[in-house]
């Protein structure tokens, strides 16, 4: 495959009227990534969702995705493209299978190649004991299953999910994101929609986070950490000495840019890279006895809600 | 990256228009909506034509169209079986299509389903023609049944002749229940909710059984008045009166059950004491000048389907996924 990017969007642009429900998207999704979209409810991580897929018209702008145009190529898109929607439906009195042998007819699979993959996904979902059961006495999590069976018929080169973790238990979200990762390891490019933050910085290579229909902030955790806060790493140190001579010590070591004491024998370190070794052999130098010493991970947790505070604090100015 | 100044869309349209065709019949056949109404049209059929058997069991052999008789004859109680086709026709196709689009929506199967490599084209149609070949189906039984019937009960066979009408109104009956299955499929789009769909088709239904007549009187009287009882005035009040009843799809196909089976009737409309020139009174028409007769009304009744189709077709491409 060349080194195109498999999803393209180029000022991509959707109104609903006088409502701009995603503005002058500039998007780029490559081969093999998993990204996730991110953004309060309303932000317009679905309808971009729809309009990658040709579901819905885009208003301005373009798409590729890879190498078609949704608007136009809809047909080759989707033979391509497995789309998992927030809320999926089957017919409730088909059984599973046949529910998946009429997407394999859809897709105009021919009947063994159908057979052959209908097996081999409802085997990879776990599904097969009740294949034979009607879909209607299938509880959320059978029926999320399914959804992502009737995406693997097709082979996909690239799935796109919109919330696909929503209502699972702790067990079926932890499956979940193992099979996703699953299918990255075959090279399959993924895109998801979520608000399950600890789950996305879990899965996703980059992601882009939403705001009012514009992609505000596009990349891998940390470098939205760096861009977000202000700094890379924080560190929080315990340590028993003379306050003074222990700040001063930390400050001096390269890389600190800020040190704190939020507390009696705590510090906390900002610094550009994870510096505890030196900030360990600047406390012990310095006569200090060390208690404690633990990096603040990245969560993108922290991230969201300090970069939406901000956005929203902006917006009252 | 430019933006494709091509605003045509490739691959066909009725790529996967089979798979839907399979689904939607298999779909309606098992249903126990549409065993329900098999069963009445099967009750109907079997009573109406039990009952004329014996009432032209006395006949056989002076008649040349006994089997059309089959349909046409009523004993009290029980009117024939061809009036009962005017109004179970309508109703059948309305059970068949007024969930058609709201019920993918409402099972949240619509966006799986249009993330398929298919066209909302295909889904249209496939959906239509499941319903319009489960349609075919039924009739074609129900035909078959009563031909069976009058098989046992008048122990004669039906001549190529008849048979032939037979099929013609077969083919008419097919039709008719496709324009009431177009029209319950625009109230699928249009509505949510399936209940509000179907009363909204059997509205219509009722509108057209019912009313319609009742309306076409006062609406002729409007149109062309008759104000001092001259023939002229008379024959346009007529003339009004009938092309405004032609609307009514119920219209056109009794008139097109009148004209098939029995082959005595020369003329729809209006017969003016000069058109009667040439024509033996009483004779038969052979099958080809019937349907010449029909030809109007059947090709209407496929225009206003096709119409009907064009305005679904329409409102589903404008349709969001979402809504
Ligand atoms: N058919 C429509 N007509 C008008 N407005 C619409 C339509 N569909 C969506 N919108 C609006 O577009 C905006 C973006 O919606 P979208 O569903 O893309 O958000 P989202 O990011 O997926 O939100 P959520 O996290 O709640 O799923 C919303 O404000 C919504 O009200
Ligand atoms: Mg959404």
């Amino acid at each position: 495959m060349s080194d195109a990017p498999v999803i393209e969007t180029v000022g991509l642009t959707k109104k609903y009227g006088e409502f701009t429900a995603v503005k002058d998207l500039n998007l780029e999704v490559q081969a093999g990534e998993i990204f996730g979209l991110l953004g309060p409810n309303g932000s317009g991580k679905t309808t971009t969702i729809l309009m990658l897929l040709g579901l819905t018209e885009p208003t301005r702008g373009v798409a590729r995705v890879l190498g078609f145009d949704p608007t136009r190529q809809p047909l080759q898109v989707k033979a391509r493209v497995g789309y998992l929607p927030d809320q999926v439906g089957f017919y409730d009195e088909l059984t599973a299978r046949e529910n998946l042998i009429y997407t394999a007819k859809l897709n105009g699979l021919p009947r063994p190649e159908a057979h052959a993959r209908i097996e081999e996904a409802l085997e990879r979902v776990g599904l097969q004991e009740v294949a034979d059961k009607r879909v209607g006495t299938f509880s959320f999590g059978m029926r999320h299953r399914l959804g992502v069976a009737d995406i693997l018929i097709k082979r996909p080169q690239v799935i796109i999910m919109d919330e696909p973790t929503q209502g699972l238990d702790p067990q079926g979200a932890r499956e979940f994101l193992h099979l996703i990762r699953g299918l990255k390891g075959e090279g399959i490019t993924i895109l998801l929609s979520s608000h399950l933050l600890h789950q996305v910085q879990e899965i996703c290579d980059r992601v882009g986070l939403f705001h009012r229909g514009t992609l505000r902030l596009v990349g891998t955790v940390p470098e939205l950490g760096r861009k977000v806060l202000g700094k890379a790493y924080r560190i929080r140190l315990q340590a028993q000495g003379d306050p003074e001579a222990l700040a001063e010590a930390l400050r001096a070591i390269p890389g600190v840019t800020e040190v704190r004491m939020p507390g009696a024998e705590s510090y906390e370190v900002d610094a550009e890279e994870d510096l505890r070794p030196e900030a360990a052999e600047a406390v012990v130098r310095a006569g200090g006895r060390l208690m404690g010493l633990e990096v603040e991970t990245q969560s993108l947790d922290v991230i969201y809600n300090r970069y939406f505070q901000e956005v929203e604090h902006e917006a009252i100015h | 990256m430019k933006p494709s100044t091509e605003r045509k869309r490739e691959g066909s349209p009725w790529t996967g228009l089979w798979a839907v065709v399979g689904k939607e019949m298999a779909d309606h056949l098992t249903s126990a909506r549409m065993q329900i109404l098999e069963a009445l049209i099967v009750l109907t059929a079997g009573g109406t034509v039990y009952a004329a058997i014996q009432n032209l069991k006395t006949t056989i052999g002076q008649d040349r169209f006994i089997f059309l008789k089959l349909f046409t004859t009523a004993k009290d109680p029980l009117p024939a079986f061809v009036g009962f086709l005017g109004f179970l026709v309508p109703l059948i196709a309305i059970a068949l299509a007024f969930d058609t689009i709201n019920g993918e929506f409402n099972r949240r199967t619509m966006s799986r389903l249009l993330a398929q490599p298919i066209y909302r084209d295909a889904l249209l149609l496939g959906k239509f023609l499941g319903g319009l070949f489960t349609q075919a189906l039924v009739y074609a039984a129900i035909w078959l049944l009563i031909i069976g019937l009058g098989l046992i009960g008048l122990g004669v066979p039906p001549n190529g002749e008849e048979v032939i009408r037979m099929v013609w109104l077969l083919l008419a009956t097919i039709v008719y229940g496709g324009i009431w299955q177009a029209l319950a499929m625009i109230f699928s789009i249009k509505f949510r909710q399936p209940a509000t769909a179907a009363l909204s088709a059997l509205a219509m239904w009722l509108f057209f059984l019912v009313f319609w007549d009742m309306l076409v009187g006062i609406l002729a009287q409007v149109i062309s008045p008759v104000r001092y009882g001259l023939p002229e005035e008379q024959i346009r009040f007529i003339q009004t009166g009938l092309a405004l009843s032609r609307i009514s799809p119920n219209t056109l196909y009794t008139e097109i059950i009148v004209a098939l089976t029995q082959p005595a009737v020369r003329s729809l409309g209006l017969v003016l004491p000069s058109q009667w020139q040439g024509a033996i009174l009483g004779t038969p028409l052979p099958w080809e000048q019937s349907v010449m007769l029909i030809w109007p009304h059947l090709t209407g009744l496929i225009a206003a389907t096709l119409l009907l189709f064009a305005a679904a077709y329409v409102m589903f491409q404008r349709r969001e996924v979402r809504a």
